[in-house]
C-alpha cells in the first residue's frame, strides 16, 4: 500500500518534471498532476501495522548516524570489545548532549550497499554486544548517562556468532544493564527484533518513534513459527501487537514519539528536534534520581511486564 | 523453528505401528501405548519400563530421552523433602488474544497436569537445601511467556530471600511467539532477577537440556555460576535450520551440542543425566557457605 503510493508518487513527479510548460496546455496538465500529487502525498499515511513495518524499514528512514549528528556534539566514537574484534553492526562513544557527557549506543544498518555490508544490516553479533557492554561499564564507572537507540532486524544467526557465544552476550547485557546506576534511555527508532534489541533495551525510560516495531521476532519470523507460512508476514504485523501504540498500552514503554503523516524520512528535521526535547526532559527527570533509586526504578519496570498489577 | 520432538514422536509412531503390524497377530487398541519405544538415538526397541527406570536413558548407545519436569524433580530431590513452590496465578495470560492459544494452554494443562511449561519446588538433594525450577518441553516447547517468566523470577526471589542456592533446568525453545513482546520482556526480567541474587552472593547451577535455545538461552540459562549441560543437548541462541539458511551452508557435526558448547567454553562440564544429582550434590557441598553473604 505504502509502497505502490511511493511509486506513484514517483512517477508523477517524474512526469512533472518531463512536462512541457511553454504551453497553455501543459500549464494546464501541470496544475492538475500537482493537485493529484498533492492528494497521493495526502494519502501517504500508514493504516496499518503492516504500513507502520514498511516505514519503520524504509531505506531512508533516518538512522543512528543521522541521530548522533543531529542531536549530540563532540561524539567520539569507540570501537572493538577488547577480546575479538570490531563490530560495525553496532556504533557507540561518548559525546555531549547539551553539554552533558553521555555514552551514545546503538545498532547502525548503513545508508548504502557498502555500508550495509560493512555493518551486516544492523544484525550483531556476540563482539557488538560485548562492546556495547564495555562502553556501559565505561559509562557506569564515570557516573555517565546511556542513552541508547534500537534499530535491528535482530541478533545476527550466524555460525561463528554462535561460537562465540550469541546466547551469552545477550544474557549478560540484560543482566548488567538492569543493575546499572546511571540513567539510562532507550529510544526504539525503526525497528526492534528479538533478543537482539532487547540487549539494548533495559533501560529506565523506554521511547518508540510513532511507526517504529518492537516485536518478539521479525514478522516473517512470526508467521514461518506459528503459521509455517513466511508469506503471511503481513497478517502476523496485525496480530502481534508490535507498534508503539500496542506496546504502551501493554505497559511495556513509557511514550511515543510522534511523526510526520508520512514516516519519519518525509521530515527527519521534525522528528530530531521532538526527540531532542524529549530526551531533555526525561533525562533531566531521570538525573534527579539517586543511584540506587535508577537501579530499583528500572528493575521494578521490567519485574512487573508480564505480571499482574495486583501480584507485582 | 520446527518441533524436533514432533518429528520424534512421528518417527516413533510409524516404527511401533510398523512393529505392531508384524509382531502382534491382533492389533492392539489405538489409545494404548505400544510397550516398546525405538531410541532417538540408535533405533533399538527399548521397553518403556526399562527406559523409565534409566531416566529416559537409552541404556545402549546413551542417547538422552526429553523427561518431564515432575519425574526430573522425583529423581533430584530427596524422598519427602519437595515441596513445590506455586505459581498458578498473577502472570498476564494471552495478551495477544492470539487465535487458538487459550484453547492450547487449556489442553495442555489438561495432559500434562502442569500450569505451564516450568515446575518449581524447594527440597533437599544429598540431604542439601536447594530451590530448583525444571523445565518441561511438553508444554508448548518449554518456550518462555508470561508464565514461565514470572515463575522464574519468583522462584530466583524465593532462593534470594531465603538465602539457598538455586538450581535451574533448562528446556525450551525459546520466547512463546504466542504472548508476543510480553514473552520478549521475560529474559529482561528473568536476567534482572539472577544478577540481584548473584549480587547477593547466592549461587546458580545452570543445566543446560535439549534443547536450550532462543530467548531462554539468551537469558537466564547462561548466567550461571556454574553450567552444567547433558550429553547430546542442543544449546544454541538461533537453531540450525535457520543459520544454514541463513548462511547457505550445511554445520559441522555436533554444531551447538553441549559437547561443543564445552569445547568453546560456554559450559563447566558436560554432566550425563545418571550421575546429575552427585554431581550437583558436590557442588552444593562445595558451596556450602554460597548464598550465606549477605
Amino acid at each position: 500500500m505504502m509502497k505502490e503510493l511511493e511509486q506513484r508518487i514517483a512517477a508523477l513527479e517524474k512526469q512533472i518534471e518531463e512536462l512541457d510548460v511553454s504551453t497553455e496546455v501543459g500549464r494546464l496538465q501541470e496544475s492538475q498532476m500537482r493537485r493529484d500529487l498533492a492528494e497521493l502525498r495526502e494519502a501517504y499515511v500508514p493504516r496499518s501495522a503492516a504500513d507502520r513495518v514498511y516505514l519503520a524499514r524504509h531505506p531512508a528512514r533516518p538512522g543512528i548516524t543521522d541521530y548522533i549528528d543531529a542531536l549530540f556534539t563532540d561524539f567520539f566514537e569507540q570501537k572493538g570489545d577488547r577480546l575479538c574484534r570490531e563490530d560495525g553492526s553496532i556504533l557507540g562513544g561518548v559525546a555531549l548532549f547539551h553539554g552533558i557527557p553521555v555514552t551514545v549506543i546503538g545498532h547502525r544498518k548503513g545508508k548504502s550497499l557498502t555500508e550495509n555490508l560493512a555493518c551486516n544490516f544492523g544484525m550483531p553479533g556476540p563482539e557488538g554486544y560485548r562492546k556495547a557492554l564495555r562502553l556501559m561499564k565505561q559509562a557506569e564507572k564515570f557516573g555517565r548517562p546511556i542513552i541508547t537507540f534500537i534499530d535491528t532486524p535482530g541478533a545476527y544467526p550466524g555460525k561463528e556468532a554462535e561460537e562465540r557465544g550469541q546466547a551469552a552476550a545477550i544474557a549478560e547485557n540484560l543482566a548488567y544493564m538492569s543493575g546499572l546506576t546511571v540513567p539510562v534511555i532507550a529510544v526504539v527508532t525503526s525497528e526492534g527484533n528479538s533478543g537482539g534489541a532487547l540487549a539494548l533495551g533495559v533501560a529506565n525510560t523506554v521511547l518508540m518513534l510513532e511507526n517504529a516495531i518492537y516485536a518478539v521476532l521479525s514478522p516473517e519470523g512470526f508467521a514461518s513459527i506459528l503459521w509455517k507460512d513466511s508469506s503471511r508476514a503481513a497478517e502476523a504485523c496485525e496480530v502481534m501487537k508490535l507498534t508503539a501504540r500496542d506496546l504502551l498500552e501493554l505497559g511495556l514503554i513509557d511514550g511515543i514519539l510522534p511523526e510526520p503523516p508520512g514516516g519519519a524520512h518525509t521530515a527527519p528535521a521534525a522528528v530530531f528536534e521532538a526527540l531532542d526535547k524529549e530526551l531533555q526532559s526525561r533525562l533531566h527527570a531521570l538525573r534527579k534520581m539517586r543511584p540506587a533509586a535508577l537501579a530499583a526504578q528500572r528493575y521494578q519496570k521490567f519485574r512487573a511486564m508480564g505480571a499482574q498489577k495486583e501480584d507485582a | 523453528m520446527q518441533n524436533p520432538f514432533g518429528q520424534r514422536r512421528a518417527r516413533l509412531l510409524g516404527l511401533s505401528q510398523l512393529r505392531g503390524k508384524t509382531a502382534a497377530p491382533a492389533p492392539a487398541p489405538a489409545d494404548e501405548p505400544s510397550p516398546f519405544v525405538a531410541c532417538a538415538g540408535c533405533g533399538e526397541a527399548l521397553s518403556r519400563s526399562q527406559l523409565k527406570a534409566n531416566l529416559g536413558v537409552c541404556p545402549l548407545c546413551g542417547h538422552h530421552h526429553p523427561i518431564s519436569a515432575p519425574v526430573r524433580l522425583a529423581a533430584l530431590l530427596d524422598e519427602n523433602t519437595a515441596r513445590p513452590l506455586l505459581c498458578k496465578s498473577g502472570f498476564m495470560i494471552d495478551p495477544l488474544k492470539f487465535s487458538g492459544y487459550a484453547e492450547k494452554l487449556a489442553g495442555l494443562r489438561r495432559k500434562t497436569g502442569l500450569s505451564d511449561a516450568v515446575l518449581a519446588a524447594a527440597g533437599k538433594i544429598d540431604g542439601q537445601s536447594a530451590v530448583v525450577a525444571v523445565m518441561d518441553s511438553r508444554f508448548l516447547m518449554g518456550s518462555m511467556g508470561a508464565a514461565v517468566g514470572e515463575t522464574i523470577t519468583r522462584t530466583v526471589e524465593y532462593a534470594h530471600r531465603h538465602k539457598l542456592p538455586l538450581i535451574i533446568f533448562c528446556a525450551s525453545g525459546g520466547a512463546r511467539m504466542q504472548e508476543g513482546a510480553v514473552s520478549l520482556m521475560q529474559m529482561a526480567k528473568t536476567s534482572a532477577a539472577l544478577a540481584r541474587f548473584s549480587e547477593d552472593g547466592g549461587l546458580y547451577i545452570a543445566v543446560l537440556t535439549h534443547p536450550t535455545t532462543g530467548g531462554v538461552s539468551a537469558s537466564f540459562a547462561m548466567l550461571g555460576d556454574i553450567t552444567l549441560a547433558e550429553p547430546g543437548a542442543l544449546v544454541a541462541f538461533a537453531g540450525p535450520r535457520v543459520i544454514e539458511q541463513t548462511i547457505g551452508e550445511k554445520l559441522p557435526e555436533g554444531f551447538q551440542r553441549a559437547e561443543y558448547l564445552e569445547s568453546h567454553g560456554f559450559v563447566d562440564q558436560v554432566v550425563p543425566r545418571g550421575e546429575m544429582k552427585a554431581v550437583l550434590a558436590r557442588l552444593l557441598r562445595l558451596h556450602a557457605k554460597g548464598g550465606k553473604r549477605a
